[in-house]
């Protein structure tokens, strides 16, 4: 296990459960900046590409005690990936400043190691070659690259819009390397229609996700592998914080003060 | 042409009549073909013919690799036995030992380069090589030992009677056979590295709580169990291969004491496999499990994936044959010292399959869902078509190669 990398910039997300309604605006907006080819048999779930995907929670009880919950998950970006040691190739790496795990989908050989060391499910082959249907080439986003099949592909935080804020800040001339709120935020953040996601420099202060990142209701998923990722969840409920991680009966109860900021 | 094949075969032996040995020739090159078949249609299209998903990247090819790579292990074991630690009775099992490994390394390899979705990346491991990454160390390893494996094989070759006749090979053969212990501790070095590697891959993934295993500095116990568990299969399976061959064709290759002997090596080193794992399961289900939050009964479900598993890959598999193998009363009668050889090499098979596919059936989100994986056509006939292609290469080496020292001896009257 690798030690974790410090990073001055560390692009991180908090997506509040308690205000995701389960729409899948972000799973559209993630779908479409990324040009990600609509699949002929989407029924087949186990095949399909999203890089963003929204998980259906409930607390296991029935009505009236019912109760359920929509979570949204990209990929956690994780301050210690298992699925980067693992690449034979160096395809996918954590090295940037602002801690994003990179994918570089011309150096992938399709060996899905990643996607075997990511508990998260957030890495996605490419079974087939993406047809994308005639008309829509016109409607890609240039700054994305379309994939070729046979590689392993992810969420990168929408990256290219970092270059872009990156770029203005320059030709505004301002420093880049602190970029105000908002300057820079993925598709999905910026699709969210409920405000349940806010996007930002965890170790910038003047970022919101600074402060709730630390929050008492705040929570990472499967806090207990210690892969340290920067995507954080918030829940004012404790099923929901509990159900963030594999919890035993013995286990004290998960969120709040209880993880490390590393 | 009929007549002058008999030329070929190895000095006073006997061998089916030419016609016969090419409709059995035929029949398994049919499995080639449709694995050939198979193999083009995975090419063409992607492997999202298969029936691998995003949850199973891993599936029957990487199980199928891992187990024939274990049960090939007895080509380095025997080889380090004959020429290092000098059991010399051994000599008479070793070419047989060099073709399985030959057999099973360059069937696996065949194997991965269909199983990876950028084929023609394959490459990419040698070029921008991940140090970190135990997959970089298979690579290296698999291809270096290979290579060796070859360079066993090739003096065999050389030695078939008409090309013998040709000094140069002759002389060839000669000189490697000569240099053979060096590349013996080679291979072994090679390969158990590479058996290693393949178990640390699997325990190094700390985020998939079955496969995970702690162990000493970089290597999680998995390297040093992959080890043991290809020895002790390794020389089971050959002497599985050669009981096979003795049957069908009806003579004897070597005595029983040779491969009572080989089965009681591979039984040894079961015994000491089974310590180590039974403590690092033991380890494994009451430390490391709750720590990442999981129970034992969490790592299993169903059928497909039920306890069963475990069960039988170490008692029925494990404590079982070895004991069949290591108490001589049993490992005398033919019958028992070949079911100990069967349970033996079946054990690793289970023991790889649930390392690479019950490790990513567990869902580790606790939202998640058990999903089951069932391997599908393509992926079966192109595993048919490695086997066929071991059967088509011990056909022809049996038949033109003079592996047996013992044939000749054992069958004299025949
Ligand atoms: S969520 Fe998965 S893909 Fe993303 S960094 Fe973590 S392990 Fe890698
Ligand atoms: S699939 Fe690609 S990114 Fe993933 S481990 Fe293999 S080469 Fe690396």
């Amino acid at each position: 296990m690798s030690a974790v990398k410090e990073f001055t910039i560390r692009w991180g997300m908090v997506i509040d459960i308690d205000k995701c309604t389960g729409c899948g605006a972000c799973m559209v907006a993630c779908q479409t900046e990324n040009n990600i080819a609509p699949q002929p048999e989407a029924s087949n779930k186990l095949r399909s590409l999203n890089w963003m995907l929204i998980y259906e929670l409930n607390n296991k009880k029935s009505y009236p005690d019912h109760d359920m919950a929509y979570l949204p998950r990209p990929c956690q970006q994780c301050g210690n990936p298992p699925c980067v040691s693992v690449c034979p190739v160096i395809a996918t790496d954590k090295n940037e400043e602002g801690g994003i795990v990179s994918q570089i989908y011309p150096r992938c050989i399709g060996c899905r190691y990643c996607v075997a060391a990511c508990p998260y499910h957030v890495r996605y082959f490419g079974w087939f070659d993406p047809v994308f249907p005639e008309g829509m080439t016109k409607v890609l986003t240039p700054h994305t690259s379309v994939r070729p099949r046979g590689v392993v592909e992810k969420c990168t935080f929408c990256h290219h819009r970092w270059n872009y804020a990156k770029e203005k800040a320059i030709f505004d001339g301002k420093n880049p390397k602190d970029l105000p709120e908002d300057a820079y935020i993925p598709a999905c953040v910026e699709g969210c229609p409920s405000g349940a996601m806010t996007f930002g420099d965890l170790n910038n202060p003047k970022h919101k996700v600074y402060e709730l990142s630390r929050s008492k209701n705040a929570f990472r998923l499967l806090e207990k592998l210690h892969t340290q990722t920067q995507v954080y969840y918030m829940s004012r409920r404790e099923w929901v914080r509990k159900q963030g991680d594999n919890y035993l009966a013995n286990d004290k109860v998960i969120g709040g003060a209880n993880h490390a900021h590393g | 042409m009929l007549t002058a094949e008999k030329n070929w075969y190895p000095e006073g032996v006997k061998r089916c009549s030419l016609s016969q040995f090419l409709v059995w020739l035929g029949c398994i090159s049919l499995f080639v073909l449709f694995g050939l078949l198979a193999a083009l249609v995975i090419l063409f299209n992607g492997i999202g013919v298969t029936g691998l998903d995003n949850y199973y990247g891993f599936g029957l090819w990487i199980t199928f690799d891992l187990a024939v790579i274990a049960l090939g292990a007895g080509a380095f074991f025997t080889g380090l036995l004959r020429y290092i630690i000098k059991i010399d009775d051994l000599k008479n099992i070793i070419n047989l030992s060099v073709i399985k490994g030959f057999c099973c390394y360059s069937g696996a390899m065949l194997i991965l380069t269909l199983d990876i979705g950028q084929p023609l990346r394959a490459w990419f491991g040698y070029w921008h090589p991940n140090v970190h990454s135990m997959l970089t160390e298979v690579i290296f390893c698999i291809t270096c030992y290979l290579t060796v494996l070859i360079i066993e094989y090739i003096p065999l070759i050389f030695e078939q009677k008409q090309l013998n006749k040709i000094p140069f090979l002759h002389h060839m053969a000669h000189n490697l056979h000569l240099v053979m212990p060096l590349f013996a501790g080679l291979g072994a070095f090679l390969s158990t590295f590479h058996q290693g590697s393949l178990g640390g891959m699997y325990g190094v993934m700390f985020a998939r709580p079955f496969a995970f295993r702690e162990g000493f500095f970089i290597w999680p116990w998995t390297f040093f169990l992959f080890v043991l568990s290809a020895i002790a299969s390794g020389p089971c399976m050959t002497v599985l291969i050669c009981g096979f061959m003795e049957k069908i064709t009806g003579r004897k290759f070597t005595t029983y004491r040779i491969k009572s002997l080989m089965a009681k090596i591979g039984g040894a080193m079961l015994v000491i496999y089974l310590l180590f794992k039974l403590l690092d399961t033991w380890f494994w289900a009451t430390d490391t499990l709750p720590r990442m939050g999981f129970t034992f009964d969490q790592m299993y479900h169903g059928l497909a994936y039920g306890k069963w598993l475990i069960f039988s890959e170490l008692g029925l598999c494990g404590v079982l044959p070895a004991i069949l193998l290591m108490v001589p009363a049993f490992r005398m009668k033919p019958s028992l010292m070949y079911t100990g050889c069967i349970l033996n090499a079946l054990g690793v098979v289970i023991n790889r399959y649930v390392f690479t596919v019950q490790t990513l059936a567990i869902p580790v989100l606790p939202f998640d869902k058990w999903t089951v994986y069932y391997p599908n056509w393509a992926e079966w006939l192109t595993s048919l078509m490695i086997v066929a292609y071991a059967f088509i290469v011990f056909s022809l080496s049996y038949r033109y190669l003079p592996i047996f020292p013992q044939e000749v001896p054992l069958n004299r009257g025949k």
